[in-house]
């Protein structure tokens, strides 16, 4: 970076933060700690606090709950060293995301590598203004690690394809209004080769979801049922039959998105909130050494994998990093994040087993608990992801 | 600033590598150690190292050295513990020249840096006594004798320490063990009166010593930095070596990695080659995902040393806690895949494994620096 790019860059930063001090209201100024404290958007969504509207529309209004993407579509034109800055000044005040959204994790990103233009005309600003929330039908019943064998058919019929078929594990179906979704547009082509990636509305007559009651007692997915959707074939998102080339490349950025999910660096350290319920003794050492030995190693790992995280973002910057190295954080991440989980459980002790009550607030730590055991298996199992880095990244031997 | 490397930094990266895969490969420490060479380091290797620009890294300029920071001396480590190459370059060129650097007055600066530059002057920190790196439990007394003070007390894993001109000695003048007020540091000369080394021979077959101080009489220009409050220049001083010593071990997991990957994609049992089996492919690949987040967490702390001082303590006791994990990890997994190979010693392996153990002891194992993570963070 030249001294000229430097100087702009901290130009930037002090705007930047000038900007959020002025804008962001001090309750968006805290780590979400429910679902209603995270804003989904779509066509049916609602605000769950005067702050949470105010927050989202000026960052909207800015570009920014899409700071990296093109102005025309959306968003805040910002470069990478700009969206960094943007992101270490909202982590330093706390500040929540004003958009959560597959559409800006997982969609997006394939849209703009991949689709026409006027696909990202339709689809981009809608994501960036929060007007469309979307799900992912990937996932089948009989094609989970192993997704390419799935068998949702799109059967060609004039200018339209005929859906027909089952998802499962479709996140928040119930509530989103379109659907980007991989079929089979050619049975007899080999299983990487004959599958599209195409996108429509969940209200298209044939669509259906019933809501999976999970372990956490939540229904956070679904299943999805398409019985004879008619979809125009010019919501095929790049080449009819090279669905699975989009599938991978959008895949890569929800593996980062999940690696992501835990809740690094924000709210208090796991040592504090073990001491509330373990206590401390005279020199403050938390009063059970085995825990405190079992916390302190996870706090090792979890600073050096924040500092990888911030690596791996440099590194594509830099154009160095390995396409699949997403799998490598996705593995360590969640895996990491459940270990979290079990030494809360620990530190909780037998107030983290109440399950219904004002006390637990509905038995949140149990159910986030159950929940995190998610998150070593959907986008890709942890062991899959191992054998992603051993054959792509190591070029290890063997199919 | 980002975590990757500049251009700059990779070229230092390359000429550092070609110079040491050239010159030293693990052969070179394995002659060294068969031999029983009596300096332990190639001496002409040294003055290719200060011909470079190497040996005063660290040094400020006006010394004679290059004046570059902690990142690229982590350059020079890396690549040192990819062939295990035994060289005075973490103990005289990042620990003693910090010391020097950050301790030292006007005239004790201009007495050695420049001799640190040119390749002249070997120097050591002496700090530990125990069996365990315990820096605050320093109880070699210092006392005021006439115009200097009188050192009694010994010292051990002093690297380098029977080759070194100069040692800078950790001593207690005032306070009992564990206190940090009433540390000094003293730079005590090898051949004053009462001084005795001990050369000992090591498992990794690189240079350490046991040295004794039987009423060794030192002059106060002696104390480097400042009477009683040597604790803080200590802390620094030690973090810059612990993250030193972080990417020696990033380097030699690596090494062993690259190395036992190789063996997996061309080893036949079964018919098939190993790294086909998918119990090996899946260790093979966590220890991957372990070695890339400790070269992260690595690259975190020096640049913390360089730039982010408040914040570089705690980023150090990650790094060289990780690494310390991560390299014991790796060597056994190295071993273990190499079948019996891996237990021969005319087989490389074993050198890698060697060498983390002591690794993981100088200036803190991965015990020591998880506890002083816990302690940071108040619980």
């Amino acid at each position: 970076m030249s001294e000229s790019e430097a100087a702009d860059l901290e130009e930037f930063r002090k705007q930047t933060r000038a900007w959020l001090e002025a804008n962001c209201p001090p309750e968006m100024r805290k780590p979400a700690t429910s679902d209603a404290d995270v804003f989904w958007g779509g066509r049916n969504a609602k605000f769950s606090s005067e702050p949470q509207r105010i927050w989202f529309e000026r960052m909207r209004d800015k570009g920014w709950t899409v700071p990296d993407w093109p102005k025309e579509y959306g968003g805040g034109g910002l470069s990478a060293a700009e969206h960094k800055v943007l992101r270490a000044e909202m982590a330093k005040m706390g500040a929540r995301p004003p958009l959560s959204s597959f559409g800006i994790w997982m969609l997006g990103p394939a849209l703009l590598k991949y689709g026409n233009e006027a696909q990202k005309k339709e689809h981009l600003p809608n994501i960036a203004a929060g007007l469309i929330r979307w799900c992912q039908g990937y996932s089948e019943p009989n094609a989970g690690s192993d997704l390419a064998s799935l068998q949702t058919r799109a059967e060609s019929d004039g200018d339209d394809f005929v859906i027909t078929g089952q998802k499962i594990w479709t996140s928040y179906a119930n509530f989103a209004d379109w659907i980007f979704c991989l079929v089979r547009t050619d049975p007899a082509a080999k299983k990487h080769d004959g599958i599209s990636f195409i996108l429509f509305d969940m209200t298209s007559k044939g669509v259906s979801t019933k809501p999976i009651l999970l372990i956490s007692g939540y229904s956070p997915f679904c299943e999805t049922f398409f019985d004879g959707v008619r979809v125009p074939k010019s919501h095929v998102v790049g080449t009819v039959n090279r669905g699975w080339d989009v599938a991978k490349y959008l895949l890569q950025h929800e593996r980062a998105m999940i690696s992501g999910m835990g809740e690094r660096g924000v709210g208090r350290p796991l040592g504090q909130i073990a001491a509330d319920s373990v206590g401390s003794d005279a020199q403050g050492k938390l009063d059970d050494s085995m825990l405190r030995s079992q916390i302190a190693s996870f706090d090792v790992d979890e600073a050096a994998l924040a500092a990888c995280a911030e690596r791996a973002v440099d590194l594509a910057k830099a154009g160095q990093a390995h396409p699949a190295f997403s799998s490598a954080m996705k593995y360590y991440g969640t895996e990491l994040n459940k270990r979290r989980y079990e030494i809360l459980m620990s530190a909780g002790g037998v107030d983290a087993l109440e399950w219904e009550s004002e006390r637990s607030k509905q038995g949140a730590r149990p159910r986030a608990w159950l929940r995190t055991k998610a998150n070593s298996i959907e986008g890709g199992t942890s062991e899959v992801m191992l054998g992603i880095v051993a054959k792509r990244i190591l070029d290890l031997p063997g199919a | 600033m980002a975590l990757v490397l500049t251009e700059e930094q990779s070229m230092l990266r390359d000429s550092a590598r070609g110079l040491i895969s050239d010159k030293a490969p693990v052969s070179h420490l394995r002659g060294l150690r068969d031999a029983k060479d009596p300096t332990g380091f190639s001496k002409e290797l040294w003055q290719s190292f200060a011909e470079m620009g190497f040996a005063g890294l660290l040094v400020p300029e006006e010394f004679g050295g290059s004046g570059l920071g902690f990142v690229e001396a982590g350059v020079v480590m890396e690549e040192i513990g990819r062939t295990l190459m035994p060289s005075p370059f973490l103990a005289t060129s990042v620990v003693a020249a910090s010391a020097l650097s950050r301790g030292g007055n006007a005239a004790q600066k201009s007495e050695y840096l420049p001799k640190i530059s040119n390749g002249s002057l070997l120097a050591t920190l002496a700090i530990d006594e125990g069996a365990k790196h315990r820096p605050l439990q320093t109880s070699l007394q210092a006392v005021r004798a006439g115009n200097g003070f009188r050192l009694s007390g010994a010292k051990a894993l002093v690297v380098d320490g029977h080759v070194a001109d100069l040692f800078i000695v950790a001593a207690r003048t005032a306070g009992s063990a564990g206190e940090r007020e009433g540390l000094t540091l003293f730079l005590v000369n090898p051949k004053a009166k009462g001084v005795a080394v001990e050369r000992t021979i090591m498992v990794d077959a690189h240079n350490a010593a046991r040295i004794e101080f039987a009423n060794v009489d030192v002059n106060a220009d002696s104390v480097l930095g400042e009477v009683d409050q040597g604790a803080g220049l200590l802390d620094g001083v030690l973090d810059i070596g612990r993250g030193a010593v972080a990417s020696e071990m990033v380097g030699l997991s690596d090494e062993v990695f690259n190395r036992t990957v190789e063996y997996l994609k061309s080893r036949k049992q079964f018919g098939k080659l190993i790294g086909e089996f998918q119990a090996l492919q899946h260790r093979a690949a966590q220890l991957y995902v372990d070695i890339e987040i400790t070269r992260a967490a690595t690259m975190k702390a020096l640049q913390a040393l360089d730039t982010d001082v408040a914040k570089a303590a705690s980023a150090v006791a990650v790094a060289k806690a990780r690494a310390g994990t991560t390299a014991t990890r790796a060597v056994q997994e190295g071993v273990q895949m190499h079948g019996g190979m891996g237990m021969t010693d005319q087989f490389d392996i074993g050198f890698f494994m060697k060498r983390a153990r002591v690794c993981e002891e100088l200036l803190g194992d991965a015990n020591y620096h998880t506890e002083q993570l816990a302690r940071s963070r108040g619980y």
